[in-house]
């Protein structure tokens, strides 16, 4: 706990630093500082942005100010349960894998010397830990690819990618949530809306949570896509020691 | 009952005063430049301060009234006027049905603020009505606006009680450098003491690259211990990011959630008025202050609107 700093970030919001590396151990600990956070309801907090190593917490000094918000954030690292907290949720994220969908997989199979049935084997056998969301709406951060598929970024970017690519950037794995440029591999595309302004929880992932992607064909692709459309689609989700199984 | 756009000037957008409870999920909060400016411009036309209003920059939009209406300008002297009337910043004005409202040369800052009493038609998206461009999310269609857009009023009012009240004096005090005082952190331990000197002596102009997202600046550089990558954390309203080059970013209201440059110090809110006047050119200065100190100026400013709202509109 000694090494947990507490960070002045302007006269709105403190940075609660759990460490200076990115892994599971303290992934936990800002998972369970977060339930810790909302359970508690201390007033003035208007929200906190976990990322790899932190929990940024903005506030209102009008309501609280920065000493006694310090004093209670500081408390709350004691009621920090790590053994308590359930296990992360995994999601189920379909993906039509090659052709126009994932027109990089050759790629990628390539510079592996794999097959594209390999490629999309390792990928679909892989569990990801979203570590944060950013960089744009929806946008996770995920941990955990298989370096058998690691594959540089495309040299030039391009300029419109469809939202729901699914793409490989060095030992990374994501999905674009939204239509945007970028320079990711790409090798599938999820017929899944990532982000939806109009859904009751406008962003599908949530920091904490696993991404586990499953390959479809196209007639399932069209069919999910349908029923996106229409508001019906529901990802499979379980809890991780279901898949451990 | 709306306003239609003759033209829309440089970049008009609705904004109101961000889009907060998100940024979890990556969402930026966006919202007005000016959070004061944006309150007393609704606190001039009855409005609760948080109602959206349109944010100008430099060449501002022409518009028709198809209602009566009142309205405020306040932040930058943007040069308005109402049928060829000028129309003075920090007012209440009536407009009637068929007027239009048409901004010419900027005459000083960057950034205007037009409430209209009763507030704009916009259906909010997360809970807010700003607009956030690049994912095209929440105000007018989540774009800024163009030659014939329509927005609609909620609840149009010809004439407001108080009228000869509603106006106070324009803050908007030009200098030839801005000083603008900042709380140290959250990673200024990144930096050499001499990289701290260099950023708390030198002058530094703002640059041609500057847009909502953040304030790019050129001078001296500013010298890290080991270099400007950090693993990503959060991002503030006026964080101030060093990347390698030295070269420091002032993050505003369309700011990513999480970053990954160092930030040696974060402008303080009260101040977050003058970064919203700024023009590529213009010059500033960083003075360090506490915590208690940036928090005195803000505590202080938000009691100072909730006694306008009280004598103007209870």
């Amino acid at each position: 706990m000694d090494n947990i700093r507490f960070l002045t970030a302007g006269d709105c919001a403190v940075t609660v630093e759990f460490g200076n590396e990115i892994s599971e151990d303290i992934n936990r600990r800002i998972r369970a500082y977060m339930t810790a956070l909302e359970k508690s309801s201390i007033d003035g907090i208007i929200e906190a942005v976990p990322t790899y190593r932190s929990v940024t917490v903005h506030y209102d000094p009008v309501a609280i100010r920065y000493e006694n918000l310090l004093t209670k954030l500081k408390k709350l690292v004691s009621d920090i349960d790590v053994s308590a907290l359930p296990e992360g949720e995994i999601i189920e994220i379909p993906v039509l894998y090659g052709g126009d969908e994932g027109p990089d997989i050759q790629f990628v199979a390539d510079h592996n010397n794999l097959s594209i049935e390999q490629v999309i084997e390792i990928h679909t056998s892989g569990l990801y830990l979203i570590y944060m969301l950013g960089f744009t709406p929806g946008f996770t951060y995920l941990g955990g690819m298989s370096e058998k598929i690691a594959t540089p970024r495309l040299t030039v970017p391009r300029v419109s990618i469809p939202a729901g690519s699914v793409g490989i950037a060095d030992s990374q794995t994501g999905i674009y949530p939204l239509q945007s440029p970028g320079g990711w591999q790409l090798i599938g595309r999820t017929p899944v809306k990532m982000y939806d302004p109009d859904r009751a929880e406008p962003i599908l992932p949530k920091a904490g949570q696993y991404i586990k992607f499953c390959a479809i064909d196209r007639a399932e692709f069209d069919r999910i896509a349908a029923l996106e459309e229409a508001g019906g689609y529901q990802c499979r989700r379980y809890p991780r020691e279901e898949a451990a199984r | 009952m709306s306003i239609t756009v003759i033209n829309p000037g440089m970049l008009t957008t609705v904004q109101d005063m961000g889009r907060y409870g998100y940024q979890q999920f990556g969402v930026p909060v966006s919202g007005v430049m000016d959070q004061r400016a944006a309150a007393v411009a609704n606190i001039l036309v009855g409005n609760s301060q948080n109602e959206a209003v349109l944010e100008c920059t430099l060449l501002g939009p022409h518009l028709r009234f198809d209602a009566d209406n009142c309205f405020a300008i306040t932040g930058g002297e943007l040069t308005a006027s109402l049928d060829g009337m000028p129309v003075p910043t920090y007012k209440a004005i009536s407009a009637k049905a068929g007027q239009v409202l048409r901004f010419s040369a900027p005459a000083k800052g960057c950034r205007a603020f037009i409430a209209f009493a009763g507030g704009l038609d916009i259906k909010p998206v997360m809970g807010s009505c700003s607009t956030y461009i690049k994912a095209s999310i929440g105000g007018f269609n989540g774009r800024k606006l163009a030659k014939d857009d329509v927005i609609g009023f909620k609840a149009p009012c010809a004439e407001l009680k108080n009228m000869g009240l509603r106006s106070i004096s324009s803050e908007l005090i030009t200098h030839d450098v801005y000083t603008v005082h900042v709380v140290m952190g959250p990673q200024d331990d990144a930096f050499t003491d001499e990289g701290i000197n260099t950023f708390l002596s030198s002058t530094y102009t703002v640059s041609a690259q500057s847009d909502r997202m953040g304030c790019r600046l050129e001078g001296d550089v500013i010298a890290h211990k080991t270099g400007g990558d950090i693993i990503s954390d959060g991002i503030s309203f006026g964080a101030i990011q060093v990347p390698s080059s030295g070269q420091p970013i002032i993050m505003l209201s369309d700011r990513q959630t999480t970053g990954g440059y160092t930030k040696i110090a974060n402008v303080i809110s009260f101040d977050l008025r003058i970064m919203a006047q700024l023009k590529p050119g213009d010059k500033i200065r960083f003075e360090k202050v506490s915590v208690k100190y940036a928090q005195d100026t803000l505590v202080t400013q938000r009691a100072a609107l909730s006694l306008l709202d009280h004598i103007m509109n209870r």
